[in-house]
């Protein structure tokens, strides 16, 4: 378990100081994958660099499993770092070593023989799938080939917790999602604690079961990440979560081209999206069969997060005010957050 | 042999005496260089890692050390031969010869070096260093390991120029009786007017220096990856 509590860091060169950090409080629990979300310059990565004290707050305690590191002797704290594995948004690779160096070089000092160091370095390298080039240099690698060497090198001391600071940022869509995916198995297989800096919200969705989001120097919201994208509470949140969904282009849609979606007077336009992690119920039919509406679908974006769909649907209600607005009722009733983007009347 | 004689004649008449330089020049390169190499790698591993963001930064030692290497760096070269007279005395034992020459080759060539090794260290990605600290690396491991070895390239380079400028320094040496080859060209050559002895000694020069830069150039290359 990793404690943040108070945590505050001030730089300060020839009489200005830039508070980076401000009062941060936040636990991370055994086997979270912990997503912090900011825009650069949030303060993010200097919060991630507190939990091994790559940066010493300038006030706060960092508790890992109780034990309040900031306190910790020199020695002490290298032993700590061991435990604690870090990859990085350029890989950090070591230029003049092999891949199969890299990961020895992390593993050198821990007492054990080298050929266990090589063996073992193996295996990890084959856990990332990236086995077949241990022999390389690390600039012959791709961007994804270079960071499964560095997930390899930071897994070399069987660490409780990964630090991923922009891991995924200088990499493109597709590579993005495998090592997003390798994340996620090696949370789920070793049950590594993740902690996961990014401006990316796309690899929040992905694969965070907790989500922080920064604003300068402060943590502004803190939920499962379920929530965050459902109920998002704070403005730069839903900016955030506006950049993965589709939904908000029906504004464009309907001012650029208002005729698109023609209606009758009656007629609404809502945004119908999902709060609560159940769909059992089939609500459009529903709503069409007991209030005798019509739903007609503009379109639909709904999206998996933490095992549930999150997103949803532009509709038109079509039929009598009086039935439209008890189907709407009836909707919110059912903990469907209804958006009317435009009226028939108006 | 019979057409050395003729466009080399003076040369000639005394190789024992050109041997001698080249030996001469050889020994001071050689003793003075290994000495600067040592002193010099410490003083740019110590300027890296007490900067403002080192890894053991200490803010005084860092700027007197800085002070030290910019005044040294100002010095010409035979006024140090002259004022370092007691000090060549008291740890050589003697003022001339090729000992008594090393001490103000080593000081005067220590500044230059360290500097090439500052840069060098300074061109090491910080982002290996910040990966090697949450490594749970010591600050002397990150020494060995980041620093020096990935900046091998760049302290051979830095090396070779060192050198080479040490070996020009050499033909100062002249000036304590340590013979070398700049003397052997001014003293025997050029006062002379035998101008075959300057045109040799420059010719081994060429040679010792091109001799230099191949080995700094293949250690480069092969650190390279």
């Amino acid at each position: 378990m990793i404690e943040l509590k108070n945590i505050s860091k001030t730089y300060s060169s020839s009489g200005n100081s830039v508070e980076a950090v401000k009062d941060v409080t936040l636990t991370i629990n055994d086997s979270d994958i912990f997503g912090i979300i900011g825009f650069s310059g949030a303060g993010k990565s200097t919060l991630v660099r507190c939990i091994n004290l790559l940066e010493r707050p300038t006030s706060g305690q960092v508790l890992i499993d109780g034990k309040d590191i900031t306190k910790f002797s020199a020695k002490e704290l290298r032993a700590a770092r061991k435990k604690i594995g870090m990859i990085f948004q350029h890989f950090n690779l070591m230029p003049s070593r092999t891949v199969l160096d890299n990961v020895i070089y992390a593993l050198k000092g821990s007492g054990i023989s080298k050929s266990e160091m090589r063996e073992k370095a193996l295996r990890l390298l084959e856990h990332v799938e990236i086995a077949d080039k241990a022999e390389m240099y690390p600039n012959a690698l791709s961007g994804g080939q270079k960071q499964r060497v560095a997930i390899a090198r930071a897994l070399a001391n069987d660490p409780k917790i990964l630090l991923c600071d922009e891991a995924t940022s200088a990499l493109d869509p597709q590579t993005t999602k495998q090592i997003l995916a390798l994340l996620k198995s090696l949370n789920e297989t070793l049950g590594i604690t993740i902690v996961l800096i990014t401006h990316e919200m796309a690899a929040v969705k992905e694969i965070c079961n907790r989500t922080a989001v920064m604003d300068k120097g402060n943590v502004i919201e803190l939920n499962d990440t379920f929530s965050v994208f459902a109920d998002p509470q704070k403005a730069l949140t839903k900016d955030f979560i506006a950049t993965t969904s589709n939904l908000k282009k029906i504004h464009e849609l309907l001012s650029e081209n208002p005729d698109a979606v023609p209606l009758d007077k009656d007629d609404i336009v809502v945004k119908l999206t999902y709060t609560e992690r159940s769909v059992s119920e089939p609500l459009i039919s529903a709503v069409t069969q007991k209030f005798g509406v019509l739903l007609n679908i503009v379109f639909a974006d709904v999206d998996i997060v933490q095992g549930a769909p999150i997103g949803g649907t532009v509709a038109v209600i079509s039929g009598d005010r009086g039935n439209i607005t008890e189907a709407v009722k009836y909707l919110i009733e059912k903990n469907v957050a209804v958006e009317v983007i435009k009226n028939g009347m108006a | 042999m019979e057409w050395l004689n003729n466009i080399i004649p003076n040369v000639m008449a005394d190789t024992d005496r050109l041997f001698d330089s080249v030996i001469a020049t050889l020994q001071m390169t050689a003793w003075s260089g290994a000495v600067m190499f040592v002193i010099g790698m410490l003083l740019g591993i110590v300027l890296t890692v007490t900067k403002d963001g080192g890894i053991l930064q200490q803010r005084a030692v860092h700027q007197i050390l800085d002070k030290i290497i910019n005044i040294c760096r100002s010095v010409p070269f035979v006024i140090f031969i002259a004022i370092l007279l007691p000090v060549t005395k008291a740890i050589m034992g003697t003022k001339i010869g090729v000992r008594g020459v090393i001490v103000p080759l080593v000081v005067a060539s220590v500044p230059f070096f360290a500097r090439q090794v500052e840069t060098a260290l300074a061109n090491v990605n910080g982002g290996l260093i910040e990966a090697a600290q949450a490594m749970g690396k010591s600050p002397l491991e990150i020494i060995f390991t980041v620093y020096l070895r990935e900046s091998i390239p760049a302290i051979a380079r830095g090396t070779t120029i060192t050198l080479i400028n040490l070996i020009g320094l050499t033909a100062m040496a002249g000036y304590v009786g340590a013979g070398g080859l700049g003397d052997y060209a001014i003293t025997w050559g050029y006062n002379y007017g035998r101008y075959d002895i300057i045109w040799v000694s420059v010719l081994f020069v060429i040679l010792i220096v091109s001799v230099i830069q191949f080995i700094g150039n293949i250690i480069a290359r092969k650190n390279t990856h």
